[in-house]
């Protein structure tokens, strides 16, 4: 903790100085990835630190998303509360998913949250008449105030990005180093040997699922408020599948690794959208290329060179 | 049209879909039941065999017939190969971890499908069939006169379709005799027993591996060449066999070929009737869910066999 | 001096199909005792320790600990009343560090205490003479210092019930010696249970022997007892 707690301050400090610093176009970008980025460290909960890999976290993200989203335009909550409800709804959501989806393990765990997610994404679409479909809806600038902030505001948003990114890390930062995170550590390394030190183990899992479910739903409810929209595409496919890349990608297991995977592969696919508009060839070749030759990320192939004890 | 005439016609169009879908779903059951793992790019292997046969049509001209024949051996044999490749450079060297393969499928499933955009373009082309005889079917009634037979308006079948059933029949005949009958079948029986044993009895493992990913897309391939003519070839068009695929090896029992074939027909089927008389949305919906109480309470799927 | 009984079986069973891997065991553990349970390959001994500990369940019979029945409670609720099993196979943590893995099974008892926690993992780590290796990545000891550190993380549960199956199994001979001591001294405030196929291993520290022959109980006695049975000789020691 001595080290690992100037580190991760530094780097919310970082962030917090940055918006001074940055263009515009650049800050609205940090705003977006410090979202993404905590979309990612909910993943990095089950798949890094539990090794529980779900391939349908969209779901969550979606849940939280339209939970807000609906609630503002249906309901007239204002969106505070209305954030909460979204935060709720991916609670209950990682519920239901955990205690049937707990019951599988392995490839099946995988199959099973990709096709819960793509059920979700469906009735998202049957109920066209209320979610708007494909289309989806935004959430009017009017209503997008809390306190008498604007939230559409630039500086105000990128400060509540920067505060949610910040909740998160340093939760997740705890959570890692608290008994249940060494737990969870356990079990993913070996599941059987921690139950036979009479860890419940289903129940720590279950833990997990509803911590990285509701953290992923938070992410989403945010993403809706700050930018305004609400879309099935957030509930499909390629959802599930970012998240898994930023964590591949930054480092599976370590508490800053979401954030550096997001902010790269946004700078990549940002950079080669000027070249060619099938950006998701760039997701195709990062995660082979991941796989072959970098399995543990970023972050992890810098644990095991330099900083032994990054969390 | 009355329902009668209009439930036969739903039937026949999924026997359609359930012959293309029995092949993609086979490709799918025998890689994951030799060599343990899901390949998610097998919607793109699809796609690909759908793309080259409008290659190959395009290029060759002429006669559709000629063109279509040369597609229906060319397509699948190159994605064979494209696919034996990736195995080679991409699966091989993850040494078949579940996990990883699954994540290194997905990268692939998105070079494929984005490389294709690039070249092929957005757009969907079409194949013209060999040929398209438009065969009318009868239908009975009982009116006063007695029982009688008479041809409603709108209830026919192409021959072209019915083309597809047989040639889905006699590729699972085939496929069948090799797995129970040839050298071939034997060594691919015994990889899926016990892979390790196999090696140690001087199967070369990996090559073996290498040729059921090739034949698993292969038959992908060729299920697509097949249905090109009827429906047109587009990038994007790997998503629903895809997940029409998980869904029947799922219910039909992870890797069991016969399974396979029982329920990518009952799924093939139940698809295409329900879409005559459903939305599909509703249709996709709770059958995705069904199949995923189906792996959560019954893993083995409903034709398995209890593990011991 | 009548022994408070500890763990007894009753009428245990477990079937694998149609095999019969433990049959009808009645067992009684005495507070206090070392008890060796011997017997030829596929006698049915993991079987029937897996069972006490619930790594797998019961066919039929009951199992009572501590004078509570705890048939149908899942592992870890065993484990929690004081049961620790040290697999026959290694079973590590073998990316974590050695004083991680002690440390994972020292917290369970302690939970949040911090001192506590870094006191006692470090104490049964040197009860198995690992300390100066507290640092390294388990995976990347000797296979000797991975049985010890099994022992360790069994040590550090400071179990009422030590469940150790074969833990000398790839021991060198200077090992087994220290082995032996340890084991002596844990007796003192913890009845063992041991698994073991090195007979000397068994003579030196047993008080009392159970042989294991086709899932029954053959026989059960002290150490010279069990060498003077005619059975025994045939099923086993003769073999």
């Amino acid at each position: 903790m001595k080290r690992a707690l100037p580190l991760h301050l530094g780097l919310i400090v970082l962030l917090f100085a940055l918006q001074f610093a940055l263009p515009a176009y650049h800050h609205g970008n940090l705003a977006r990835i410090m979202v993404m980025a905590t979309f990612a460290m909910g993943y990095n909960i089950m798949f890094g630190y539990t090794g529980l890999l779900s391939l349908g976290h969209a779901m969550f993200f979606a849940a939280g998303m339209y939970g807000m989203g609906l609630a503002v335009t249906q309901l007239g909550t204002p969106v505070g509360p209305a954030f909460l409800i979204g935060i709720a709804a991916a609670f209950a959501l990682s519920l239901i998913v955990g205690l049937l989806a707990l019951r599988t393990i392995g490839v099946a765990f995988m199959i099973v949250t990709l096709m819960f997610s793509q059920t979700l994404f469906l009735t998202i679409l049957y109920f066209g008449s209320i979610t708007r479909g494909d289309e989806g809806f935004g959430i009017k600038q009017a209503t997008r105030q809390i306190m008498g902030l604007d939230l559409s505001d630039p500086t105000i948003r990128y400060f509540a990005a920067w505060l949610l990114f910040s909740l998160t890390l340093m939760g997740t930062l705890w959570l890692v180093r608290s008994p249940l995170g060494r737990v969870l550590i356990a079990i993913r390394e070996n599941e059987e040997r921690a139950r036979m030190l009479g860890y419940d183990t289903w129940r720590a899992k279950l833990s997990a699922v509803l911590m990285s479910g509701t953290v992923s739903g938070a992410a989403g409810a945010a993403y809706g408020v700050l930018f305004g929209y609400v879309g099935a595409s957030f509930a499909q496919v390629p959802y599930s599948i970012f998240p898994l890349l930023w964590v591949l990608l930054g480092g599976a297991g370590t508490v800053i690794g979401p954030l550096i995977g997001a902010l790269f592969m946004f700078y990549l696919i940002d950079l080669s959208s000027g070249v060619t508009d099938a950006y998701m060839l760039v997701v195709g070749v990062a995660l082979v290329l991941l796989t072959l030759f970098a399995p543990k990320g970023m972050m992890g192939m810098v644990r095991e060179r330099w900083l032994k004890w990054l969390p | 049209m009355e329902f009668g005439p209009h439930l036969m016609l739903a039937m026949l169009e999924g026997l359609v879909q359930a012959s293309v879908l029995t092949l993609t779903a086979l490709g799918l059951s025998l890689v994951f039941g030799v060599m343990r793992v899901v390949n998610v790019a097998h919607g793109e292997f699809y796609m690909l065999g759908a793309v080259l046969a409008w290659w190959v049509t395009t290029m060759l001209g002429g006669n559709p017939a000629i063109g279509f024949v040369v597609a229906l051996v060319v397509a699948p044999l190159l994605v064979g190969l494209m696919a034996a490749a990736a195995d080679w450079l991409v699966l091989r060297r993850v040494e078949y971890d579940p996990e990883r393969t699954i994540v290194a499928t997905i990268g692939l499933l998105y070079i494929i499908q984005q490389v294709t955009l690039m070249t092929y373009g957005p757009d969907a082309h079409p194949v013209t069939p060999p040929f398209n005889t438009r065969l009318a079917l009868p239908w009975y009634e009982f009116t006063d006169a007695g029982f009688q037979i008479y041809w409603p308006w709108g209830l026919s079948i192409t021959s072209y379709k019915l083309f597809v059933i047989a040639a889905a029949i006699v590729t699972c005949l085939g496929l069948w005799l090799l797995m129970a009958r040839s050298k071939i079948g034997l060594i691919l029986r015994a990889t899926q027993l016990d892979s390790e044993t196999a090696q140690a009895f001087g199967i070369p493992v990996e090559r073996v591996f290498a040729l059921v990913f090739g034949m698993g897309a292969a038959l992908a391939a060729l299920g697509a060449v097949l249905v090109v003519p009827i429906q047109q070839a587009h990038y994007l068009m790997g998503g629903d066999p895809l997940l029409l695929s998980f869904i029947v090896v799922i219910i039909g029992g992870l890797g069991s070929l016969r399974g396979t074939v029982v329920a990518a027909i009952l799924i093939g089927m139940s698809d295409g009737i329900i879409s005559v008389f459903f939305t599909p949305t509703l249709a996709k919906m709770l059958a995705t869910l069904l199949v995923a109480m189906v792996l959560v309470y019954r893993p083995q799927g409903l034709f398995g066999a209890k593990p011991a | 001096m009548a022994a408070v009984t500890l763990l007894s079986t009753r009428d245990l069973c477990r079937h694998f199909g149609g095999l019969r891997a433990v049959r009808d065991v009645d067992f009684d553990l005495p507070q206090g005792e070392i008890r060796a349970l011997i017997g030829p390959n596929g006698a049915g001994k993991t079987t029937f320790v897996s069972m006490l500990c619930g790594r797998i369940p019961a066919s039929s019979g009951s199992i009572t600990f501590q004078g509570q029945d705890v048939t149908h409670l899942p592992a870890h609720k065993r484990i929690s009343l004081g049961m620790a099993y040290t697999f026959q196979i290694t079973s590590i943590f073998g990316n974590l560090t050695v004083y991680e893995n002690v440390a994972l099974a020292v917290q369970h008892r302690l939970g949040r205490d911090h001192a506590a926690l870094k006191r006692e993992t470090l104490a049964a780590l040197a009860r198995v003479g690992l300390k100066a290796r507290a640092d390294q990545v388990a995976g990347d000891l000797a296979y000797g210092h991975q049985r010890l550190l099994e022992i360790a993380m069994g040590l550090g549960q400071e179990p009422k019930l030590l469940i150790l199956d074969e833990p000398t199994q790839g021991l060198s001979d200077g090992e087994i010696e220290e082995f032996i001591a340890l084991i002596r001294e844990v007796s003192a405030n913890t009845t063992v249970l041991l698994i073991e196929h090195n007979i000397p291993v068994v003579m030196a520290l047993a008080d009392t022997i159970t042989v294991l022959n086709f899932g029954e109980i053959i026989a059960e006695g002290t150490p010279a007892e069990i060498r003077a049975n005619t059975h025994v000789q045939e099923a086993y020691l003769g073999g």
